[in-house]
């Protein structure tokens, strides 16, 4: 007789597993392995060895896996999704368990069992956890398991966005450069993706009760493991991690083939398996070269622009250092006076990039001609600091000066700079031999550069040949642009479409270069960018991303053979144009013994908090950083420039201070949104009217925690979660109600087509009140009503406030009463912002004004980047300072939002002051941001002004937004010295 | 605003205008009608990745989806050579309010004026916007469009009851493309006004079909008003349910037209601001919702379809979850639906929106939670739309809902 078993199929992102059950429903078999993307040869081989070893045996089976389906598809084999199969194996084995946590290469999901079952995947951002690991592990230079071991030895967590892989990759980075131990990092990344999962998937429903965690990370990771048991506060009973993990998924698969499926004959389903074919038409690019001869022209052209090169251990003579301490790889040139090579060294720096350069160094006192002397040495790059205070460099400059050095030296005319890095995307417009603009990637497009590096070694190949396999492609995918998380599974479809590796690697370097052209150029011609182009950068040696670009602009440009090695080149360029008598680098005795320790601390300036990391140099020197402003470094106070940002917040956050004596009850007031410019309107509304009224503690982090669980869309701005946190926050002071109007327009103030609010400040409260269950009609108080309208404040007010006997006549008088308050507050930044402007008009400092919204006057929001700017010596105002100044006439847009028109107007203002620039803030998620930056750029690049925007989000560390600071101070006095 | 071409008296005569394709029943319809009144229009109906690409080389990539889509639709077409490109102009609808969506006719511009200044850029809309052109819905008009929505909405209702279950294949599609001829040309003979007649004529037509008495899962699809309706945005969303086995459920066009009605009266009483043209839409309104609540009576008559939603109903349901103060983009419309959809036993519900959508932050996402609570069993899915958004991945959690679905 022939027995009967049930197979169940897991094809994974990454892995495939399988798992035979018996009659019983008991596991007699089960395998767990990587697939590397070869997924119908993995799941064929596994069913050959099954066949194999029950030779006579009927199985019914089943498909499941976000892999499988277009697999099950293709063969014509029944599919049953994998949430619902992780349901069935649960029910099955773990019938009490209140919440299921399941995470895998590429999704993330949540089934609630419990008073109401439900289950949820992550959205199509924030993709990757397994894979985000795997990938945060290749940064640090570790494998996964590695990773694991180091989280087990954290002293301390950093926050680290956790949004998704590649905003968290922009916050570890700048972490490894200053030095943070790795173990911390490693145990930050996992609270990250803890974090995700708490507030991105189960947004709203709390996680409690009996919690079962599946998929592979979370059965291999112990400190994965223990960051949620903390984060979610679940004993040994409560928290479960069953040993079949791996595999569950598949077993519950099999379960589900159990119950009804057909037994068939594994060679059958083979047979169906070798026929089935990636069938669904591909969206192809264009070729990058139709055949050999085509290439060998290319490269040819490309070989004119090459250095000298002379020999380390036979030059005598002065000799130049330049340091280039990039985010993922470290790159170093020594050169002589007229600029012929004599060492360079380009390689990952593994997270370690001070031990790195040691060692190279070490390696050129050691290998050079005795009459060799390093007569000066300059750094740039994200590391720019550390290794000056550890190695004593002479010079730090910012990236973009080394690299606008470098290009020139190649061609002195270059109009149009593009460097494509691991993580950045930088473009410089170059005009009248000074860099006229910067352009920087977001966060959403950084990254590129490594991805395809990762990528190729995640496929078995190293970099070098797996960009060489694309440049023949017959098919070049096309892969989309919006981010590597969404390559990423372009790839995955793909792949599972049948692309081979040659069109995948073409398609990659193609979606490169279109992130770079459409979401960092920005150009609208290519006339635009002038005639001289260079490209540079170590993305830039690939040539199939080289060619990319010459067909994407349809222009050939310039490729310096040492393209990866542009900035370093540049800053020994600068070191020895600007070499002093004596240089101060580490001598080669002093480096023999050099070594250091690194120490993390918080430092307890201000309320900041800022996460410091303490190098501990072996001469007992020192080098602080993650500060914001010098009173982390340990350093005095230099300027007291003022800021309006600090201004502004501080006469919000004492608005509060005045109250009546014998209030009739509380009011809560948010500190979110709107609040933060009209917390004056309010507190004397309500003062009049003999309320007490209390705001909501300053934001930060905790605050954000505690309002995790009821934020309802994880793609929605950063100041709008911080909003929930606030609501929390008055609950706990035990208001007697919260207050919070609905506002769809705000004040018209002007010289605009309309004067609404965003959709997110108008509404929120809507949002609030859904999904916060503690919330109701009587402590949560939204009436609507329209500012612009003092008749409609006063009815609304009074129907709302009915309870406490308030009459419309007290409304009236409280409404009036508050329209001067705000009217008073208004003209207060006015003043104050004149008389800013005047201090830094008598001290000869250029003035920024920091544009955004007036909830961007948050700490937690702005993460003091008003200080920075201050600390670089210049003085802030605000947009709200200025905007009454200037005057807009033909925007190109439909001028609708009230705190957006201030950004127009302020930028217009702008132009006509020689001392100002305008930066502008804009929060990640906000969509409107997408009109009004292309129109600011406008308004300000038309009369010659530098744009430059910060997008923030709740990553808190600055390096980006330093770097563009930085450069834009740098073009600043370049464009004063000309 | 800056200068740009505009739309005169004699380019009735010479243009092409482009309109781009959202409901393909419904703007067949309009376009007939335009016809009339002697515009020449054409309906895009390209879906090549070349629409997407001219999207976001036009376009600030954090843009909406839908924007994306129209304005790179335009574009190829423009760059196709298959118009005279001095012989064509560009119409585009313009809400008004206070979503991004106000801003679409500003970005086309920017991006077609780059490369063709000539092409006129025509404002479709109610609220008065851009007076200057020659382009204008008269009363008449503006009643006919609304005969055109009334019958487009019948139609596609009655497509979505019978496609599922029709044993033979694609005599719905036959029944419909019959009926979409007939409607043009009604329009064009006056007939259309005859509306108890025909709607039971289409009625009784489509009551003829042979079909299947097997029950069908029905998912119910909301969303913001592009994404939620065009094939090109969700990737063909009904086509795969009902590959899927189940019977997709669209709301009304009719809705979101009486929502932006209502919208100006109900502001009106939010704030104490009431005009002549509060009066004006009020009236409007009122002229909207007794033709729905005759097309309601027929429906119901004939017996064997469901009937649309009563609006006024759908009013009083979102009132339960939301205000009606909520109005930009499609406000609290998508959870009055969605509550709709769920109390009249499509427990199944895709709310389709473009990546970042901001209104549906709030009334999508925002709302579910509220809805649930109301129905557990209720079965909720946002799904996000986005050039780099893979079909794999938004079919898989439609296909997680579907087994959520047929677990009960």
């Amino acid at each position: 007789m022939q027995t009967q078993y049930s197979l169940g199929i897991d094809v994974g992102s990454t892995t495939v597993k399988t798992v035979v059950i018996d009659d019983a429903k008991q596991i007699i078999r089960s395998r767990y392995q990587r697939h590397y993307s070869r997924i119908k040869e993995t799941v064929s081989e596994q069913l050959e060895q099954i066949a194999e070893e029950y030779p006579d045996s009927l199985f019914t089976l089943c498909i499941t896996g976000s892999a499988g389906l277009g697999l099950a598809n293709h063969a014509d084999l029944p599919f049953v999704q994998e949430v619902h199969a992780a349901f069935i194996a649960v029910k099955q084995a773990y019938p009490d368990t209140d919440v299921v946590i399941e995470l895998g290469g590429e999704d993330a999901k949540i089934i609630f069992l419990t008073g109401g079952v439900e289950q949820r995947m992550n959205g199509s951002c924030a993709g990757g956890t397994g894979a985000f690991i795997d990938q945060m592990a290749t940064l640090l230079g570790v494998t996964a398991d590695e990773l694991d071991r180091l989280a087990l030895q954290a002293e301390q967590v950093y926050p680290i966005a956790s949004r998704c892989g590649v905003f968290a990759k922009s916050d570890i980075q700048p972490l490894l450069n200053q030095g943070a131990r790795r173990e911390d990092i490693s145990a930050s990344i996992f609270q990250a993706v803890v974090d995700q999962t708490v507030s991105g998937l189960a947004q709203g429903r709390q996680i409690q009760g009996k919690v079962l965690f599946l998929g592979g990370p979370l059965s291999f990771q112990k400190g994965l493991r223990k960051a949620f048991v903390q984060t979610l506060g679940l004993d040994d009973a409560h928290a479960v991690f069953p040993d079949t993990a791996p595999v569950f998924v598949a077993y519950g698969c099999a379960l589900f083939a159990r119950e009804g499926g057909t037994p068939m004959r594994l060679s059958d389903c083979l047979e169906k398996l070798k026929k089935a074919r990636g069938g669904e038409q591909r969206m192809t690019g264009r070729r990058l070269f139709e055949d050999r001869s085509e290439y060998e022209a290319f490269i040819q052209r490309h070989k004119q622009h090459d250095l000298k090169y002379a020999d380390l251990h036979t030059y005598t003579g002065d000799a130049y250092l330049g340091v280039d301490a990039g985010s993922t790889t470290t790159k170093l040139v020594l050169i002589t006076g007229k600029g012929e090579l004599l060492y360079s060294h380009y390689a990952s720096n593994q997270g370690q990039p001070l031990d790195k350069i040691a060692e190279k160094l070490r390696e050129i006192y050691r290998e050079k001609n005795p009459g060799l002397r390093i007569r000066a040495s300059a750094v740039t790059g994200y590391g720019e600091e550390l290794m000056k205070d550890g190695l004593g460099m002479d010079f730090g400059i910012v990236e973009t000066v080394a690299h606008y050095r470098a290009a020139s030296y190649f061609c002195p005319d270059v109009d149009f700079i593009i460097d494509i890095g691991g993580q950045d995307i930088k473009c410089f417009k170059i005009k009248n031999h000074t860099i006229d603009s910067i352009m920087l990637n977001e966060a959403c497009s950084s990254g590129c550069g490594s991805f395809i590096q990762s990528f190729a070694q995640a496929m078995g190949y190293d970099i070098a040949e797996f960009s060489q396999l694309g440049l023949f492609a017959r098919n070049p995918v096309d892969l989309g642009s919006r981010c590597t998380v969404f390559m990423n599974s372009s790839v995955k479809q793909a792949q599972k479409d049948g692309a081979t590796v040659e069109d995948i690697s073409a398609g990659l370097s193609a979606s490169i270069i279109k992130n770079a052209i459409y979401k960092v150029i920005r150009a609208k011609s290519v006339e635009e960018l002038g005639q001289n182009i260079v490209v540079q950068g170590g993305t830039f040696l690939n040539d199939a991303v080289l060619r990319s670009f010459e067909q994407e602009l349809g222009r050939n440009v310039i490729r310096p053979a040492i393209s990866g090695l542009m900035g370093a080149f540049g800053a020994a360029l600068y070191a020895m144009e600007h070499q002093k008598a004596e240089s101060t680098l580490i001598s080669p005795e002093a480096l023999a013994d050099f070594s250091y320790t690194t120490r993390a601390a918080t430092c307890k300036g201000c309320t900041a908090h800022c996460s410091l990391s303490i190098v501990r140099f072996s001469d007992g020197h020192t080098h602080i950083s993650g500060n914001r402003c010098e009173k982390g470094a340990g350093k005095a106070k230099t300027s007291s420039l003022p800021s309006m940002m600090a201004n502004k917040y501080d006469i919000i956050l004492h608005t509060n201070d005045t109250q009546p004596e014998h209030p009739k009850a509380s009011v809560g007031l948010p500190m979110a949104l709107s609040f933060y410019e009209q917390m004056p309107f309010w507190h004397t509304f309500f003062t009049t009217l003999g309320f007490a009224t209390v705001r909501s503690e300053e934001s930060d982090r905790s605050v954000y925690y505690k309002g995790q669980h009821t934020i309802a869309s994880d793609t929605i701005c950063y100041p709008a979660k911080l909003t929930h946190g606030h609501i929390e926050s008055l609950l706990e002071q035990n208001v007697d109600f919260i207050f919070y109007p609905c506002m769809s327009y705000n004040i018209d103030e002007g010289e605009n087509d309309n004067h609404y609010n965003c959709p997110v400040v108008a509404y929120y409260p809507e949002l609030l009140k859904a999904n916060n269950p503690r919330l109701n009609k009587q402590n949560f108080r939204f009436p609507y009503m329209d500012l612009n309208q003092p008749k409609n404040v006063a009815r609304v007010m009074q129907e709302a406030l009915a309870d406490y006997g308030i009459t419309r006549k007290q409304t009236k008088a409280a409404t009036e009463a508050a329209f001067a308050a705000q009217k008073q507050y208004r003209e207060q930044v006015i003043a104050q912002g004149q008389q800013v402007i005047a201090q830094a008009r008598a001290e000869g400092k250029p003035i920024i004004v920091l544009a955004g919204r007036p909830y961007h006057i948050d700490p937690e929001i702005n993460h003091g980047i008003h200080k920075l700017i201050t600390s670089l010596g210049m003085a802030v105002v605000t947009e709200d300072c200025v905007a009454h100044l200037g005057h807009v006439h033909d925007l190109q847009i439909l001028n609708q939002w009230t705190y957006h028109a201030r950004l127009y107007r302020a930028a217009e203002y702008v132009t006509t002051q020689p001392d100002m620039q305008l930066v502008q803030l804009v929060s990640f998620g906000c969509g409107i941001d997408a009109i009004t930056t292309d129109e600011v750029r406008a308004i300000l690049e038309r009369k010659g002004k530098f744009y430059t925007q910060l997008k923030i989000d709740e990553i808190n560390n600055l390096g980006a937004a330093k770097i563009r600071l930085r450069s834009l101070v740098a073009a600043m006095e370049h464009g004063a010295e000309q | 605003m800056a200068e740009h071409a505009k739309f005169t008296e004699e380019m009735k005569k010479t243009h092409t205008i482009l309109v781009p394709n959202m409901l393909p029943v419904h703007f067949k319809l309009f376009i007939s009608m335009f016809e009339q009144y002697g515009y020449h229009m054409e309906l895009l109906e390209t879906t090549s990745r070349a629409v997407v690409d001219e999207g976001l080389k036009n376009v600030h990539n954090d843009t909406c989806y839908p924007a994306l889509l129209v304005i790179g639709q335009f574009l190829e077409a423009l760059k196709s050579g298959r118009y005279d490109v001095n012989r064509v102009a560009l119409l585009i609808t313009q809400t008004g309010g206070g979503c991004r969506a106000s801003n679409y006719i500003h970005l086309l511009r920017k991006a077609v004026e780059r490369e063709f200044p000539q092409v006129p850029v025509i404002s479709l809309n109610f609220s008065g916007l851009e007076k200057d052109s020659a382009f204008r819905i008269t009363p008449p008009m503006f009643l006919k469009l609304l005969y055109g929505v009334l019958y487009g909405d019948l139609l596609m209702s009655l497509y979505n009851q019978c496609k599922p279950y029709e044993l033979e294949r694609d005599a719905t599609d036959r029944c419909l493309a019959k009926w979409q001829k007939k409607l043009e040309q009604s329009f064009a003979n006056g007939d259309y006004l005859h509306t108890g007649r025909n709607y039971k004529a289409i009625l009784d037509d489509f009551a003829k079909l042979e079909r299947s008495k097997v029950k069908k899962i029905r998912v119910g699809i909301v969303g913001e008003i592009y994404v939620k309706y065009s094939p090109l945005a969700n990737n063909g969303l009904e086509k795969f349910l009902l590959s899927e086995g189940c019977e997709p459920v669209v709301p009304a066009l009719l809705e979101f037209v009486m929502y932006c009605a209502v919208g100006t009266v109900v502001d009106a009483k939010l704030y104490d601001h009431t005009t002549n043209m509060t009066r004006l839409y009020r009236l409007g309104y009122k002229l909207i919702y007794s033709r729905l609540k005759q097309q309601i009576r027929i429906v119901k008559q004939h017996g064997v379809f469901e009937p649309p939603h009563d609006f006024e109903e759908v009013r009083r349901t979102a009132d339960e979850y939301i205000s009606q103060g909520v109005s930009m983009g499609e406000g609290w419309l998508i959870p009055a639906e969605m509550a709709m959809l769920a109390e009249s036993g499509t427990k199944n519900i895709i709310c389709a929106q473009p990546f970042g959508c901001l209104p549906n932050h709030i009334v999508a996402k925002g709302m579910s939670r509220a809805i649930k609570q109301k129905h557990p069993d209720a079965n909720i899915v946002a799904i996000d739309y986005d050039p780099g958004a893979t079909r794999v991945n938004q079919e898989n959690r439609i296909k997680l809902m579907l087994s959520n679905a047929r677990m009960e």
